[in-house]
């Protein structure tokens, strides 16, 4: 069959075809899916189908699947069809069942057989096409079931098999390092191999083994380097060429190699110099693959040992990046200095008012990898400028997943560079306020750390004055409608601790705020435990201070309606706050001492306080403890029985050996369960820390607490405690003590404070403005504020001319076509104008020589595409001579073509017409089939006439015209 | 990895081919397939081919109605992704003559092996016109 096919497909194929194609919607889309699955339930289970009829089913369930719906009823088909002589079928029926089923799916075992006897096969296609299944169906398991067939085809005559071969030696090697560990020879044997295609494709798994493993590969450096001379050098054959480059995918693959065994290399790097340095100077920097090269010379730059050469090299491109009107290489400059910035930080100065308008751009792409950047070149004189715009632009954006990175980068900034500590409270307040969901847990503790300690310094007034400020700021944002729950723990605990510090806000005022809070969030449990347990520091501090403690009505109802609270927890915590309360002074002031949040407490975690209860225990029989080392399996269990779900060990799988040691689990159970003693065993004490666990306890109190709390109802005694050092004195006081201790732990005294007072960099000093005289431009004030803000000194306004001239003038295309540039002007106001890449094509040499009389002329008026016309001038250049005889040949006449025209001009989409002779081409033959069409064609490419004429004649018999709804799916690709 | 997945998607948002190299759901496919042609079709000619989108990058080109999008890991060389899209396309044009939507549409199968020819295991691996047609012409020839 031509490579146009319609031969062999049967009318309903191609009507289904059609039909897909002609849908306007989803919703039609999908009601033809699925009667398509209707019809192929029903066909495939008729007996005696022909193989092509069966080829054409398995694709049309490749259709379904692709379109979004289940085809499993036919993956069998799909498995068989792979067991068939015919090449075509066997391939076809290979494809479906790649793209159908994944490696772990039951009826691959039947399709590893048929793969086995097509690897051994004397038809090298058939050796090919297995090899692709290989690499996407076999799984850990079944690599053995290939492997030696694989090995041997490496050294296979034909190179499409060796090629094949290391690929999928490679995918083991993903899939299973081990499993081909061994083998790891063969991958730098076929580096030498003599067919430039094996080596390219070795390139790629020798990319993820150097990734993996720099240093067993050091000694390829030089292999690698002749390799990339003798492609620079133009060494391949010239079917590897693209855009009249050498190879370039393969450059590119060998530079990210180098860049690899450079880094951190002195003497590696030295043998690349000379081939990078070759490179930079060849390569053609006006093509997109010229630009994509050295980009990738720019990476390698940046990642090996620093040349001056090669980075005033790298420097210069990215220069022209950045100052190119192509977004995309916008894109790369901001990129590869970001790179380069950490080798020559100087070289940022030079482009700061690009970077600027990259900021600036509405671009979202363009804007994400400037915030990169400037998370590069952050330190402490720029950090407020970029934490804030950093924070605006956070708060503008909705993608989640974003979010959250550009939150958690600001906060690491923050800590690292915080210029004081009045800005590193109110950045984190903001950060809180608006994505107070998405911030690790981690960082609110370091905040309510750095509240509770300051940065360090010595100085208490300041000390106190950060607290209050803190205060102040708490109590004014509290009121505002929906904050995070983490900034609400953390504003409660501040409250709770500092709250009536300095003297300024009286006790009933704060505990009031605390109480709105607490009732505003009445499901968020975890605020309202940071709440009472604030409202019982308040209180313990009023009565340690000696004044009479005044519950306000509304925090009495609080606490009475929490301790009746469904959550066992915030019932505690009710219970512990009136205790307290009831006590005398001397001794709340002993349990919760103010301003101990950050005193460390000690852990003996052997309990050796216990030691007499637990003989006492064997004594009467019970069970010794066995550490959870030496348990097996029964741990988990007995986990379970506690309901602390939290110590579940994560790694249990299935468990194959039988349950041994049935008595483990009856041990609470044998022990006479009146005595508290033996109840403590209940208590799941593996680790006696748990609760004082620094980052368990602290970043889930109500759950973490939630566990023991129910052993302790069980033994109905509230006042009960568990695993904790004061636990043997049981009084409800020290229980207070202890669950405030809980919040307090959550400053974990493992010196977690990143954040460390500005210190100057050395850096910095390159960017004094003592180096350059300047003259001002018109360059907006405000962007050189900006400018001067971000990179220290004064902007450098002798580049602002030009740049600044460039960045506002509307982007152009790139091509350096001479045809195009009018034509782009003239679709300019079109609303859809292709791509400029899109014309950007060494294919499109038709020389458009002067119009004739042109009876296409009202195609002209009709079709608003200025490349539109100017291409049918070009087949009427043929048409001219030409015109008649193939008239004839068809016997139709020009007024279709005018109908044809017609036909676009009532159509929206004939502005997006691609331009180009071709796109006019099949528009015209699919109306009506204008051979003069056809005989451009064949002059603007190579054989196509036969091709054109099967796909007008395909076209008609399927009735298809461009009138129908989707005029689109003619429309050549390459205009 | 290198390349996550390759999709074929008109100006509708509708897929005309989609090939991933690493398993995804039914479901899974269809939700990312919605998310990132929205994501793409929204953004203007002058605006980056480049869209980050989760942990990745998607690289897209278009054709006519046609959208090439390329899902990338992130270190992957962004340009590079974008002249392969052509360098498809080229490819497929020259076995097609002239390639059009119906083309691919007419034979998925063929664009697959082409596909299957230039990409393995997320790599690229052949780039050489005559290498990637070659098998599937012989193939055409015997059958």
């Amino acid at each position: 069959m031509g490579s146009q096919g319609g031969i062999g497909q049967s009318k309903e194929f191609l009507d289904l075809v059609k039909s897909i194609g002609e849908a306007r919607s989803k919703a039609e889309e999908d009601r033809i899916v699925l009667g398509e699955i209707e019809t192929l339930k029903r066909r495939l289970v008729e007996p005696g189908i022909p193989k092509r009829k069966m080829k054409e089913y398995i694709i049309r369930l490749v259709y379904i699947e692709m379109l979004g719906h289940d085809a499993s009823f036919g993956y069998i088909h799909a498995v068989k069809m792979t067991h068939d002589d015919s090449l075509f079928l066997k391939r076809t029926g290979y494809l479906a069942v790649t793209l159908f089923l994944n490696e772990d799916h039951d009826l691959i075992i039947l399709i590893v057989n048929t793969i086995q006897k097509d690897l051994k096969s004397d038809n090298f296609l058939i050796v090919c096409a297995a090899l692709n299944a290989v690499c996407k169906l076999i799984n850990e398991e079944t690599i053995p079931a290939v492997l030696p067939q694989v090995v041997e085809l490496l050294g296979h005559q034909k190179e499409a098999v060796r090629k094949k071969a290391i690929m999928a030696l490679h995918r083991f090697h993903q899939k299973s390092p081990s499993s081909v560990s061994h083998l790891v020879s063969n991958f730098r044997k076929r580096l030498c191999d003599n067919d430039p295609g094996v080596m390219g494709a070795t390139l790629c798994p020798l990319l993820d083994l150097v990734n993996r493993d720099v240093s067993s590969f050091k000694d390829l450096v030089v292999s690698f380097v002749s390799i990339l001379k003798q492609v620079a050098e133009h060494r391949l054959p010239k079917t590897y060429d693209y855009h009249q480059l050498p190879a370039p995918f393969i450059q590119i693959r060998l530079l990210k190699i180098l860049g690899l065994l450079g880094s951190g290399d002195k003497q590696a790097s030295e043998q690349m110099y000379m081939v990078v340095g070759d490179i930079f100077r060849k390569c053609d920097s006006s093509s997109n693959i010229g630009n994509a090269v050295l980009y990738q010379c720019v990476c390698c730059v940046s990642s090996i040992h620093p040349n001056p050469k090669l980075l005033e090299s790298a420097a210069d491109v990215i220069a022209r990046f950045l100052k190119s009107d192509s977004h995309n290489l916008k894109y790369l400059g901001i990129d590869a200095l970001g790179r380069l910035i950490k080798l020559s930080p100087e070289i940022a100065e030079q482009h700061q008012l690009a970077v600027i308008d990259c900021l600036e751009d509405p671009d979202d792409t363009l804007k994400r990898k400037t915030f990169e950047l400037l998370h590069k070149m952050t330190k402490s004189s720029n950090v407020e400028v970029i934490v804030d715009r950093m924070i605006d632009y956070m708060i503008s954006i909705n993608d989640n997943h974003y979010k959250t990175d550009i939150v958690s980068r600001c906060v690491e900034l923050a800590e690292q560079f915080a210029p004081s500590n009045q800005w590193f409270i109110q950045t984190m307040n903001r950060v809180f306020e608006h994505a107070g969901d998405l911030v690790n847990i981690k960082v609110a503790h370091n905040l309510m750390h750095l509240i509770a300690e300051g940065f360090g310094e010595d100085d208490d007034t300041e000390y106190t004055h950060l607290r209050s400020s803190a205060v102040d700021s708490y109590l004014r944002i509290i009121g505002a409608p929906k904050l995070p729950s983490v900034f609400l723990q953390v504003i409660c605990w501040v409250l709770g601790e500092y709250g009536t510090a300095d003297g300024k806000y009286s006790a009933s005022y704060i505990t009031g705020k605390l109480c709105d809070v607490a009732e505003a969030y009445s499901n968020d449990e975890t605020v309202k435990a940071y709440a009472v347990t604030a409202l019982m520091k308040i209180y313990a501090c009023e009565m340690a201070a000696g004044r009479t403690v005044d519950i306000l009505p509304e925090c009495q109802t609080l606490i009475e309606e929490l301790s009746a609270s469904h959550s066992t927890d915030l019932q505690q915590r009710a219970y512990e706050l009136q205790a307290v309360i009831a006590l005398d002074a001397q001794t709340v002031e002993n349990i919760l001492p103010s301003d101990a949040s950050s005193k460390e407490i000690e852990i003996d975690k052997n309990l050796p306080f216990l030691n007499d209860h637990v003989e006492r225990a064997i004594e009467k029989g019970a069970q010794p403890y066995i550490p959870e080392s030496e348990r097996s399996g029964f741990s988990s269990a007995s986990y379970l029985n506690s309901q602390d779900l939290h110590e579940v060990p994560p790694s249990h799988g299935l468990r194959f050996e039988a349950y041994e040691l049935p008595k483990q689990p009856s041990v609470p159970l044998t022990t006479p369960p009146v005595s508290i003693g033996s109840s403590n065993e209940l208590i799941p004490v593996p680790e006696p820390t748990y609760n004082r666990g620094t980052q368990a306890a602290v970043s889930l109190p109500s759950s973490s607490n939630a566990g023991p709390a129910e052993v302790k109802l069980r033994l109905d005694g509230v006042q009960k405690r568990w695993g904790r050092p004061t636990y043997s004195s049981s009084s409800a006081s020290t229980s207070a003590a202890a669950s405030q201790d809980t919040i307090n732990g959550v400053t974990p005294p493992d010196g977690a404070t990143t954040v460390t007072p500005a210190i100057s960099k050395g850096r910095e000093t390159t960017y004094e403005p003592t180096r350059k005289t300047q003259q001002a431009v018109e360059i907006s004030p405000e962007k050189q504020k900006l400018a001067a803000s971000l990179f220290g000194g004064s902007s450098k306004q002798e580049r602002k001319s030009s740049l600044g001239g460039g960045h506002k003038t509307a982007a152009k295309p790139t091509g350096g076509h001479a045809a195009e540039a009018p034509a782009k002007k003239m679709a300019a106001p079109v609303q859809q104008p292709p791509p400029p890449d899109l014309l950007d094509l060494g294919e499109m040499t038709v020389a458009t020589t002067g119009p004739l009389i042109d009876p296409f002329k009202q195609l002209e008026g009709l079709l608003d595409s200025v490349e539109l016309a100017s291409s049918t001038k070009n087949h009427v250049d043929v048409s001219a001579a030409k015109g008649p005889d193939a008239m004839a040949f068809y016997g139709d006449s020009a007024t279709t073509v005018e109908q044809g025209g017609h036909h676009f001009s009532s159509i929206d989409d004939v502005d997006n017409l691609v331009s180009g002779l071709s796109s006019a081409t099949t528009d015209a033959s699919s109306g009506g089939g204008i051979p003069t069409s056809q005989l451009t064609t064949q002059n603007s490419k190579g054989p196509n006439l036969k091709d054109a004429l099967q796909k007008d004649a395909l076209v008609r018999q399927m009735g298809v015209n461009p009138s129908s709804q989707n005029p689109n799916l003619f429309k050549d690709l390459l205009g | 990895m290198g390349i996550r997945f390759i999709l074929m998607v008109n100006k509708q948002g509708q897929t005309r081919l989609a090939q991933y190299y690493e398993w995804l759901t039914l479901e899974e496919r269809r939700a990312i397939e919605g998310e990132i042609v929205r994501k793409c079709l929204a953004r203007n000619e002058q605006q980056c081919s480049f869209v980050e989108h989760r942990n990745y990058k998607i690289v897209y080109r278009r054709y006519a109605s046609l959208f090439f999008l390329v899902g990338v890991d992130n270190d992957e060389n962004e340009l590079a992704i974008l002249e392969f899209i052509h360098l498809l396309v080229e490819t497929m044009d020259r076995h097609f003559g002239n390639v059009c939507e119906l083309d691919i549409m007419f034979h998925l199968e063929k664009a697959h092996f082409m596909l299957e020819e230039m990409v393995m295991n997320g790599c690229i691996v052949e780039t050489s016109k005559s290498n990637i047609l070659s098998p599937i012409q012989l193939m055409e020839k015997t059958s």
